[in-house]
């Protein structure tokens, strides 16, 4: 069965089983392999994406569930010239990543907060980041890479990306 | 003060493990094979990155020099530390400097690590060195030893190879552009990538001598550069691998893809060792896209470093992974009795407890002094056992490895801790010659130990070589959790004597089942009567190096019992400890940091509590002061403080990265962490029943560093043993409650105030 959405911008079909995550989708048929497999049951948040703006956990998101939606992936966040999305900016600022196999979820999932919250509290990040675990345990650093992050002064289209119309 | 393990106590784990042992250091020397390896090598590695002029070191047309850097990539930065320390002596210009992960090839084997081990403390005359390391190569080049792990490289490779390496080739390209130009060699200077003739005003850029440099035979013993010059090492530089890993573009091993690749995923013996009786797979094979359903052999491999025992392993093989784990959770399997179905973590621990009573086969660490009649003598003693679990390591980065086994030849794609080790294994269990097959090692996510040993690339090569086709293998995290090698579950029984001064007098420690590092049972503090040891008490549960090893246990047994010990006496804990380290001034100036920095002797508020501790592991000196709150029985680590001294931080951001990791990593095992045995198997299997911290419990983490100027320390390592001692002693602190047995999670505090105030 034919699933028709759009990924990073650019309209995308796959045949594939209805019931198969949207995880799988991106990596096996679509290539794009900055999305991580980490746990299968929505634990670890390593397969965050935006699912219309919103920070969604791929694993569990069955391919027919995003028929006709917008789908963002760490690859979507860099402008097409290859500019550093602000929140990635702030993350190689901050030399945030270790293993680095959680941090593209990590981002996704702080993208879209930043997107709702320009300037969260405490609170705003331990619930929008809770869901997303980093062995190699980068929480302060991730946590001052998030308020370091200048939502009111920075160009307003790249967060508009995340919101996930560009296309339009 | 060691006793009872020499080398005819190696164990396989040794070589991963095992650092300088307390008081020793690193041998300062080289680590280069003698003469000129560069012709061959160079046919071997290509001419990608420019022209090969010493083992270690590239440089390109661009003048672009590569580091080619013998260690695995896994969250640590050690590429990035190990390259600015060749650059540092290359005299290179720190920007136009890459840093590349050599490949899986016998030149690259890190010998310095075994040498490190086998000659610890050992000082070796100047002329004995190209001997000795000629002898060691042999040795690490036969065990295939590429190792990252035991907080090694920079105080191995990088002091014995990388270092040299910069060094040697700096020597090189004076003497070339001397001789080109006609001016004495001591009047050229390498300088930001360009040799420069002072007297002549000539300046020419590394790339021009390549040819000549690459024909010569390299010094074993250049001169280095005194600490005071240094210009990249000890400095903030970012880290080279961070770009990648924040768009999504770094390559982890199960990131490859190749044309025809199929998907696989496994499912090995829950109970260690059983076999498939009979399976029904029928439902499996009807699942759309399966193509194949599969017993992978037992394996067994003995090796000094990753060897295991596993049982059979049923696999499905399918054009997706999705696919593939649908089906595999479709199959029920008969697995034949192996004898451990009656073991559960609580017959472990009676066995623990038996043993330690019947000091079975017990074996000396430490023995000073009369313990027994200090003991005997005692104003005072006091006792306490402690219990650790066993613990997995959940990178989080699913064990996986991509193969492609066809026509007598392999090529096998993975995230490793010992590439040539991992070479041989696959070749040993193809009956191939290593020759035959290629290694390609990838950025790890997370390794901690588990990437040590080879049983998953075993497994994929193996699927690949039956279904004669390219096949990814993923594990699922519920086989990552159920088939990890762990971090043993240890039991450590105390007491300590007092005089009538309340002064510590006498200390006694027997223990479960040693592992590595040897000394990580000893204590720092001078105590003139000690008894340590550990008795035989085997479990089948398989054993793994887990971060920081032997210490992650003693750490917090010897931590939390010294407190215990302090309190006892009524001192002041940060004061008690101090005052048993006069004869361990870097000790003592390390806890003096952190209590200084933490606002030791500041009053806090009711509920709310402060732990100490110290710990040396791997080389270096770490103390922590955590505060916690305890409310409602419930603990929150507010803040953590923590000094290290490693002698010279290399990378002194990357530094501070891993002691937060280091403590983190320790936290979740202190406040979550227990794999726990029911009917021989594991029980827990993913994020939801083995739970990590996360970032609404994680708390303020700050790192001050002093640099001793003593040998350098290990990084990845020694965050981790003191963070769950530190935690525990604060909880006594806040609430009167000495817990010994972690995870302290399991504990509902207020619960036992009503009890008995010890939650043991």
């Amino acid at each position: 069965m034919s699933t028709s959405f759009f990924i990073n911008g650019i309209e995308r079909s796959v045949d594939v089983d209805p019931s198969k995550p949207l995880l799988w989708v991106i990596r096996e048929q679509l290539f794009l392999s900055g999305t991580k497999f980490g746990c299968g049951i929505g634990q670890c948040g390593a397969c965050t994406v935006h699912l219309d703006g919103q920070a969604i956990r791929s694993c569990l998101t069955p391919i027919s569930s995003v028929e006709g939606k917008e789908v963002t992936t760490i690859e979507g966040l860099s402008s097409a010239s290859g500019e550093l999305h602000p929140v990635q900016q702030a993350w190689v600022e901050h030399q945030v990543p270790q293993c680095g196999y959680c941090q593209s979820g990590q981002i996704m999932a702080a993208t879209a907060l930043l997107a709702r919250s320009p300037k969260p509290t405490d609170g705003e990040i331990d619930s929008a980041l809770k869901g997303n675990i980093c062995r190699c345990g980068m929480y302060g650093r991730i946590r001052t890479a998030i308020k370091s992050v200048d939502v009111a002064n920075t160009d307003e289209k790249l967060f508009y990306n995340v919101a996930g119309v560009d296309h339009v | 003060m060691l006793r009872g393990w020499t080398m005819s106590k190696w164990t396989r784990r040794a070589f991963l493990t095992t650092s300088a042992i307390a008081g020793g250091g690193v041998l300062i020397g080289v680590a280069m094979r003698p003469g000129n390896q560069v012709k061959d090598l160079a046919e071997k590695i290509g001419t990608g990155g420019g022209k090969l002029v010493h083992t270690y070191v590239k440089i390109g047309e661009d003048n672009v020099v590569t580091a080619m850097i013998p260690h695995s990539e896994m969250g640590q930065g050690v590429h990035t530390a190990l390259g600015q320390m060749l650059a540092e002596e290359l005299e290179a210009d720190w920007d136009q400097v890459n840093v590349e992960e050599a490949p899986a090839l016998g030149e690259y084997a890190n010998y310095s690590l075994g040498r490190t081990y086998l000659l610890t403390g050992i000082d070796f005359p100047k002329i004995l060195i190209p001997s000795i390391d000629g002898a060691m190569m042999g040795v690490a080049d036969s065990l295939d030893m590429q190792i990252t792990g035991g907080s090694m490289s920079v105080r191995t490779s990088g002091i014995l190879s990388m270092r040299v390496a910069g060094a040697a080739t700096r020597e090189m390209l004076e003497r070339a552009a001397a001789d080109a130009w006609g001016v004495p060699a001591d009047e050229v200077i390498a300088e930001q990538s360009f040799l420069v003739h002072g007297r002549s005003s000539r300046k020419e850029p590394f790339s021009a001598f390549v040819n000549e440099v690459a024909v010569m035979t390299p010094s074993y013993t250049p001169a280095f550069k005194k600490p005071e010059d240094y210009k990249i090492v000890g400095q903030f530089v970012p880290r080279r691998d961070i770009p990648s890993k924040v768009d999504g573009s770094a390559k982890f091993a199960m990131d490859v893809n190749l044309p025809g690749m199929l998907y696989a995923t496994v499912l090995r013996s829950p109970v260690p060792g059983g076999k498939v009786v009979s399976m029904e797979d029928k439902d499996a094979r009807n699942v759309e896209g399966v193509h194949d359903v599969l017993v992978i052999p037992s394996a067994s491999y003995s090796t000094m470093v990753g060897g295991f025992t596993a049982g059979e392993t049923v696999a499905v093989v399918a054009d997706s992974y999705w696919s593939a784990n649908k089906a595999l959770r479709q199959i029920t399997v008969q697995w034949s009795e192996v004898g451990y179905e009656t073991v559960s973590s609580e017959t472990i621990f009676s066995q623990f407890d038996k043993d330690i009573s019947a000091e079975t086969e017990r074996q000396v660490d430490v023995s000073l002094g009369d313990a027994d009649a200090i003991f005997a003598g005692a104003a005072k003693v006091i006792d306490a056992d402690y219990n650790v679990p066993f613990l997995a390591h959940t990178c989080m980065e699913p064990l996986n490895a991509t193969a492609d086994v066809r026509d007598g030849q392999a090529e096998i794609w993975v995230g490793c801790q010992n590439p040539l080790g991992f070479r041989r294994a696959v070749a040993d269990s193809l009956g191939l010659d290593p020759e035959k097959v290629k290694l390609h090692n990838h950025v790890m996510g997370g390794g901690f130990g588990r990437k040590s040993v080879p049983d998953y690339a075993l497994q994929v090569a193996h699927i690949s070589s039956v279904v004669g086709a390219p096949v990814q293998l993923i594990w699922s995290r519920e086989e990552d959790v159920r088939q990890d090698f762990y971090r043993p579950a240890v039991k450590s029984r105390f007491r300590a004597a007092f005089d009538q001064e309340d002064n510590l007098i006498g200390w006694s420690n027997t223990y479960t089942n040693k592992n590595e590092p040897v000394e990580a049972p000893l204590i720092p503090y001078s105590v003139s009567a000690q008894d340590i040891g550990y008795v035989s008490s085997p479990t089948h549960v398989p054993f793994g190096a887990w971060r920081s090893v032997d210490h992650s246990q003693h750490g917090f047994f010897t931590e939390s019992f010294i407190d215990e010990a302090a309190h006892a006496a009524k001192k002041d804990p940060f004061e008690f400890r101090a005052n048993l380290l006069n004869n361990k001034p870097r000790h003592l100036a390390v806890l003096s940091k952190v209590a200084d920095e933490a606002q030791w002797s500041d009053p806090l508020p009711a509920g709310r509590g402060r732990g100490i501790s110290l710990q040396e592991s791997f080389g270096s000196i770490v103390a922590q002061v955590v505060e916690v709150t305890v409310t409602n029985g419930k603990i929150a680590v507010d803040r953590v403080v923590a000094a290290i001294d490693p002698g010279l931080a290399v990378a002194p951001d990357g530094l501070s990265a891993q002691i937060e990791s280091g403590i983190i990593y320790g936290l979740t095992a202190a406040m979550h962490g227990e794999i726990s045995i029911e009917k021989g198997a594991v029980v827990q299997g993913n994020f939801n029943d083995y739970q990590s911290i996360r970032m609404d419990d994680s708390p303020t983490i700050e790192t001050h560093i002093i640099n001793s100027g003593h040998d350098i320390g290990g990084a990845g390592e020694p965050g981790t043993p003191g963070i769950a001692p530190a935690v525990a002693n604060a909880v006594f602190d806040a609430t009167g409650i000495r817990v010994r047995l972690l995870p302290l999670n399991n504990f509902d505090l207020n619960y036992l105030v009503e009890e008995d105030g010890v939650a043991s």
